[in-house]
């Protein structure tokens, strides 16, 4: 079994294209849609690289990523924020509670899977 | 560039190669004249400025420097707004004179930026304010990314297993139908948006288009040379005085009723309090008496108040209302009005003075200080950034309203008249050369982009 990816999207055909594109690439694929249950699903998966979705039902994704990052579990987990907007103040805001990464829609699949291996650390080529 | 009208002169008549007599001779005055207004030993404007340019076949506006001092102060003001202070005062004054076109590209640009500015602030309005349109295109983008994501598999893995093949050819399906009726409910909204702008949006817009409409001009309620001499005015006591207040009101009523800006009885209602209010002004304060009591005591509003037995408030209305005072620098004047929650009930505007249309104003405009100082003026220097020519001198005064009964707690409203820093100095309300202290103000904070300001309630826009 490959390094664990956990996806927090609401979105239900975003989180199977890119589930589908990671499986492909040998990761173990976990998503979560609900924002005010994500930071028990990120402490029970306790994934390699997390990808958050900002705006989510229950709690936004810039509260998740305050709260993660202010446990010790997940001080230094490596995220990869996806957003709608891509203004500079919310790439800003992103930077300031601690993202690894800031993605803004619509990205490309390739965008996200070479992201997330970087984030992970994989040489190109190299099987999670 | 000669920094005075005598150096101008002289300038041009030697690029021509005229001799002083000639020039002279042709303007119907003496060399010995003439040699003293090319050494700036004599003023010179009017007919004879008129002659002379007419001689040298220039521009009266060239010799008389207003076009030059206009940019020196336009890229000035460009300087204060972006608080350069590794720029010398006296560079400005170079650069408009060696290379006036490219001083007026950088004036243009801090126009088109002040434009921008004002664009930005719409715009982010908009976007913060309309939970609509940030949710449909938040939609939007997700099932852009969605079909994005779904349309790069089918197309990019070409091993892919049928089973899911046929899955995401039908998410592609689904997301596509989504977006196009996000699309269609974004247009639906974006058209009504655009045609609630053409509208106007509130009573108060409805009441200054029609004060706009009219530049804010009302000669219908001046008294007559008639009412006048026969005591005419409320403060007359004398029944003409009655008569023709009583007039003025009528036309006040019937003109807030015919008015083709006012679309219902909110606005109808607002116009009519403020065509009352300043038809009374006019019958207790006539032009004519204004204009006597500039005479004797200069055209500092407060002093005029109080020469006159006024309020100043009703003063500084009437100011407002007034093009043709100080020789037409009256039609520069704005006004501000608020009540004691500093919610704005009148605004006329000023050139380059911004006042937010939407939403509180700086809180450190003095308007809103008085309010702190019932019936006491507050004169102040202020300072906008952004948009050029951003300096004002303020007269400011809050004043407790008639009550309706006994036992009501009193409804304080302040008044603000703006007059343009340069008008101010044209008209003899504050000496030329520089000036202090200034009080740094802003239009709302929302694009206000002043540091460390203690009065800022949000965060800009711009920084």
């Amino acid at each position: 079994m490959g390094r664990r990816v956990l996806l927090i999207e609401d979105e239900p055909n975003i989180i199977e294209a890119i589930s589908f594109v990671l499986g492909r690439d040998g990761w173990d694929v976990h998503t979560h849609a609900n924002g005010a249950t994500a930071t028990e699903a990120v402490l029970r998966v306790m994934p390699d690289v997390l990808v958050l979705d900002v705006m989510l039902p229950g709690k936004s994704g810039y509260d998740i990523l305050r709260e993660l990052r202010a446990a010790p579990r997940t001080r230094d987990l490596p995220i990869l924020l996806l957003t709608a907007r891509g203004q500079s103040r919310d790439r800003d805001l992103a930077e300031e509670l601690g993202a690894s990464r800031f993605m803004a829609k619509p990205f490309s699949n390739a965008e996200v899977l070479e992201s997330i291996r970087e984030l992970a650390g994989l040489p190109p080529g190299e099987a999670p | 560039m000669h920094g005075l009208t005598g150096g101008r002169i002289r300038q041009q008549r030697l690029d021509r190669g005229m001799k002083q007599c000639d020039l002279a001779r042709i303007c119907g005055i003496s060399a010995a004249y003439l040699n003293l207004i090319e050494h700036n030993r004599r003023r010179i404007g009017g007919k004879l400025l008129q002659d002379i340019a007419r001689a040298l076949d220039v521009d009266p506006v060239s010799l008389s420097g207003e076009a030059d001092t206009r940019l020196l102060q336009q890229l000035e003001a460009a300087a204060r707004r972006w608080q350069a202070r590794d720029v010398a005062p006296e560079e400005a004054r170079d650069l408009a004179a060696r290379f006036a076109g490219w001083a007026g590209i950088v004036v243009r640009q801090q126009q088109r930026i002040g434009e921008l500015e004002h664009v930005v602030e719409t715009l982010s309005d908009r976007l913060s304010h309309d939970p609509f349109l940030f949710e449909t295109l938040h939609a939007i983008l997700s099932s852009a990314t969605a079909i994005r994501a779904t349309a790069s598999i089918l197309t990019e893995a070409d091993d892919i297993d049928p089973a899911w093949q046929a899955r995401f050819q039908r998410n592609l399906r689904e997301d596509a139908e989504k977006l196009a009726g996000q699309a269609r409910g974004l247009v639906r909204h974006l058209d009504g948006a655009a045609r609630a702008e053409v509208a106007q949006v509130s009573p108060l817009d409805e009441v200054e288009s029609l004060f706009a409409a009219r530049g804010w001009r009302f000669p219908e309620f001046e008294p007559s040379l008639a009412d006048a001499a026969g005591g005419g005015g409320s403060g007359g006591g004398g029944s003409g005085g009655e008569d023709a207040t009583g007039r003025a009101e009528r036309i006040a009523r019937r003109m807030a009723a015919r008015a083709p800006q006012l679309s219902g009885p909110a606005a109808r209602e607002m116009a009519e309090r403020w065509l009352l209010c300043l038809a009374r002004d006019a019958q207790a304060l006539p032009g004519h008496a204004i204009a006597r009591a500039e005479a004797a005591v200069g055209r500092d509003p407060i002093a005029l108040a109080r020469h006159l037995g006024c309020s100043p408030a009703r003063m500084l209305r009437r100011l407002a209302c007034l093009p043709d005072f100080a020789g037409g620098a009256g039609a520069a004047f704005g006004l501000v009005i608020c009540d004691g929650a500093g919610a704005a009930l009148l605004r006329k505007p000023v050139r380059d003075f911004q006042q937010p249309r939407f939403g509180p104003a700086c809180p450190r405009w003095p308007l809103f200080a008085a309010l702190a100082r019932p019936a006491q003026p507050l004169v102040r220097l202020i300072e906008q950034p952004g948009p050029l020519a951003s300096r004002f001198l303020v007269f400011a005064i809050a004043e407790p309203q008639a009550p309706g009964s006994m036992d009501d707690m009193p409804v304080i409203e302040a008044t603000m008249l703006v007059v343009p820093l340069a008008t101010a100095q044209d008209i003899g309300l504050v000496e030329e050369g520089p000036v202090a202290p200034l009080l740094p103000v802003g239009a709302s904070c929302r694009i206000c982009p002043r540091q460390g300001c203690q009065a800022r309630r949000e965060a800009s826009v711009l920084t």
